[in-house]
């Protein structure tokens, strides 16, 4: 015992301490399992049983798992093989069946001749995308428009594409890798292209259509140009009416009339051909680029000092979001030809996406609002002392904070409603998980088989939902600012 | 009394002339039923230095915010470099480009870099291209000597080069008017030291200031007036010397007593 304790003892330091590296942690599979699994009783216990459960699911499945049978004409022939292989009794999963239906699965009942279509406006997606998810990513946009381009190819010409859609494809595609490495922002100006080719490459018909719809921005830019050294809202709602009197009243006149003299069509496709996966990721990805500027707009006028504006905000949002979508799918599908006046063909599919949209809108409008409510007032403040108007302090300042805080929650809206549109069977469309796998059943062949095609089914969901999943971190870790 | 300014002041730039910076006229503010400024009279002429203090709560933070209408005021009149503040989004987005502000909490965007914070406004409100908008932030950030730090993120900042940063920011627009709501508050001793040194070259080259603050020290150094407050009103106004050494209201007294007693 020394009664002169350290502090009390006078003490000047004359060198500092250089800063040192951190103790390495030690390492080894056993005491990780000591610390992890077996630290206690009760653990070791908990571990036990858990390694028993496992066992248990795992034993039950293993043999079905085990004696999977890949070629087979039909379920019968199934049972054969794996009686014959394994002996009678035994039991087997017979993933023969999407082997044999995968066209179907993949494209519904879209003409056959015709499957090169969907699969290069799937590739071409992905040129759209690029710019927009991997804009700071140069090495993941590579790789990714590099696998693009082999595999759209590929499939192209093995799914027998006229050569001069494949010359197109070829030049979108490498032209799209080349220009990426250079002026990325230049693709954005595809991306905005993209969804008027891609409507065109799926249902097909006269080009003149999609050309004209995009003629209605153009009227109502020149429009904004021309009204806005006399006034700024006369401008912006003269931007807003015209392009949309231009598609009700002239579009759909002028194409018609531009096809006959001009005739540019490739062969139509009826919505009712559209199934499978083609028809979930048609809506799903619509959905999704619609229902994100959507929300924003929805959740900003949720905060608007505006009374009118902010009531019909939460009306919208509360009423959506306060019904089920399937009554809204059905709204679509039996009332919405009520209200229309008759003789407007109004397709099943476009109906269902803006249904969709509205939906997964009313959704995201509360998450970016959550994101909105989580910015610190100071932000608001600094953005307006420095004297910036409402809409550049919201598109500078508010919003790239507010979607950061926002991912985690957009992406699960985007994840929960690209699963919803499996619920578009309820309205006749064939989805891949309930309609399909009917469809699939009442063939003599596959009569009776249940189990598969809803297992490859979810697979393929979780697959892609889980790329979503993957990318949001993705995003999030990239958007971080705090600690570099 | 504060220790931190320590260099001599140059006072050749100092100059206060006969042009009215600000002109507050009967003014009245409250929130909800609460009474927070009562009859407001207040001139700045152009070039002046003015440090408000007064006892928390007493409305010295919500008086400059009025100043660029981040508070609206319900009665009175407010003239900014000849405009008045009213509900006119335009006269007040007019203002608000004239008039700096230096917030307690800095209030950086943390997802722009240091050089993008200073350059945003100038871009997008005055149309200045990026190149020279870019220049102008570098001229600025080196006079808060923070240049070497104009890639990095706010939060990689600590506390007190925040703080130059975003007077940097505000100067960027070229403000007639600085206004400082109690920029020194939420900083450690030593880094208030730094971010003073930046407000006194500020003063020292003629810039028009209001500053709300505690540093009694800065007030004695640069201010040409200063104005005590509580409750809502101007209780007193003066010259730094008189104010210290022979405060007139009680309650300045007891104020003073307080915060450079011991």
């Amino acid at each position: 015992m020394s009664d002169t304790h350290a502090q009390t003892v006078p003490f000047v330091r004359d060198t500092m301490l250089p800063p040192a590296e951190p103790p390495i942690k030690e390492a080894g599979a056993m005491r990780w399992l000591r610390e992890n699994l077996f630290s206690g009783p009760v653990n070791t216990i908990l571990t036990i049983l858990g390694i028993l459960i496992v066992w248990f699911l795992v034993s039950h499945f293993w043999d079905w798992f085990a004696h999977s049978v890949w070629n087979a004409a039909s379920l019968s022939e199934c049972r054969q093989i794996i009686a014959e292989t394994w002996g009678e009794g035994a039991r087997g999963a017979c993933w023969a069946v999407i082997r044999e239906r995968w066209n179907q699965y993949v494209y519904g009942f879209y003409p056959p001749a015709l499957y090169w279509r969907p699969t290069m406006a799937f590739g071409l997606l992905f040129v759209a995308l690029a710019p927009v998810l991997f804009s700071e990513a140069p090495g993941i946009r590579r790789i990714v428009l590099g696998l693009t381009t082999v595999l759209t190819l590929w499939l192209m010409v093995a799914l027998g594409a006229p050569a001069a859609w494949l010359v197109f494809a070829a030049i979108v595609l490498v032209g799209a890798l080349a220009i990426s490495e250079r002026h990325v922002s230049w693709l954005l100006v595809f991306s905005v292209l993209y969804p008027l080719m891609g409507v065109w490459f799926l249902w097909g018909g006269s080009a003149w259509g999609p050309i004209m719809v995009l003629v209605g921005p153009v009227l109502g830019w020149i429009a904004w140009r021309v009204m806005h050294p006399l006034s700024g809202m006369v401008a912006v709602i003269a931007a807003l009416v015209i392009p949309v009197l231009w598609w009700v009243g002239y579009a759909g006149e002028a194409a018609r009339d531009a096809e006959s003299i001009v005739s540019f069509a490739i062969p139509a496709v009826a919505s009712d051909r559209f199934g499978g996966f083609l028809l979930s990721i048609t809506i799903g990805i619509s959905g999704i680029a619609l229902s994100l500027p959507l929300g924003i707009v929805l959740a900003l006028a949720r905060r608007s000092d505006m009374f009118l504006v902010k009531s019909l905000a939460v009306i919208f949002i509360e009423f959506i979001r306060g019904v089920p979508l399937i009554a809204l799918l059905f709204v679509a599908s039996l009332l919405l030809n009520y209200f229309l006046p008759p003789g407007t063909n109004f397709d099943i599919i476009l109906r269902v996406i803006i249904m969709v949209t509205l939906f997964a809108a009313a959704y995201m409008a509360e998450v970016i609002r959550g994101g909105l409510a989580a910015l610190p007032k100071g932000q608001y403040e600094a953005a307006d002392a420095l004297g910036l108007d409402y809409w550049k302090a919201q598109r500078l300042i508010v919003l790239p904070q507010a979607l950061k805080i926002s991912i985690p929650g957009i992406v699960s809206t985007f994840i929960g409603m690209f699963k919803d549109t499996t619920l578009v069977t309820f309205v006749g469309l064939y989805d891949p998980l309930k309609s399909m796998s009917d469809a699939v059943r009442a063939s003599t062949s596959w009569k009776g088989i249940y189990w598969e095609p809803y297992i490859f089914v979810g697979f393929i969901f979780f697959l892609i939902c889980f790329a979503m999943s993957r990318y949001s971190m993705y995003l999030e870790r990239r958007l971080a600012r705090d600690h570099r | 009394m504060s220790e931190t300014i320590t260099r001599p002041i140059d006072r050749s730039h100092m100059l206060v002339s006969d042009e009215i910076a600000i002109d507050i006229r009967n003014m009245n503010k409250w929130y909800g039923t609460f009474h927070v400024l009562r009859d407001i009279d207040l001139t700045v002429h152009r070039g002046e230095r003015i440090v408000i203090a007064g006892p928390s709560g007493s409305g010295k933070s919500t008086l400059i915010r009025c100043i660029n209408r981040l508070e609206e005021h319900q009665a009175g009149h407010i003239v900014v470099d000849g405009i008045e503040l009213t509900n006119d989004i335009k006269n007040i987005d007019k203002v608000r480009s004239e008039v700096g502000m230096v917030f307690q909490h800095f209030n950086l965007f943390p997802h722009l870099t240091v050089l993008e914070n200073c350059t945003l406004a100038p871009i997008w409100v005055r149309k200045v291209p990026r190149r020279q908008a870019e220049e102008t932030a570098m001229r600025f950030l080196e006079k808060v000597k923070i240049p070497e730090q104009a890639h990095k993120y706010p939060g990689q900042l600590s506390g007190g080069q925040q703080q130059r940063v975003a007077i940097a920011r505000s100067l960027c627009m070229q403000p007639k008017i600085m206004l400082f709501d109690e920029p020194t508050s939420a900083l450690d001793p030593e880094m208030i030291k730094e971010v003073l040194d930046t407000m006194i070259e500020l003063a020292e080259e003629g810039m028009t200031m209001l500053c709300v603050t505690h540093e009694m020290g800065f007030a004695q150094a640069v201010a040409n007036r200063v104005i005590f407050m509580d409750q809502g009103q101007i209780v007193e106004q003066n010259e730094p010397r008189e104010f210290f050494n022979n405060p007139k209201s009680e309650r300045t007294k007891l104020f003073l007593s307080q915060i450079l007693g011991h």
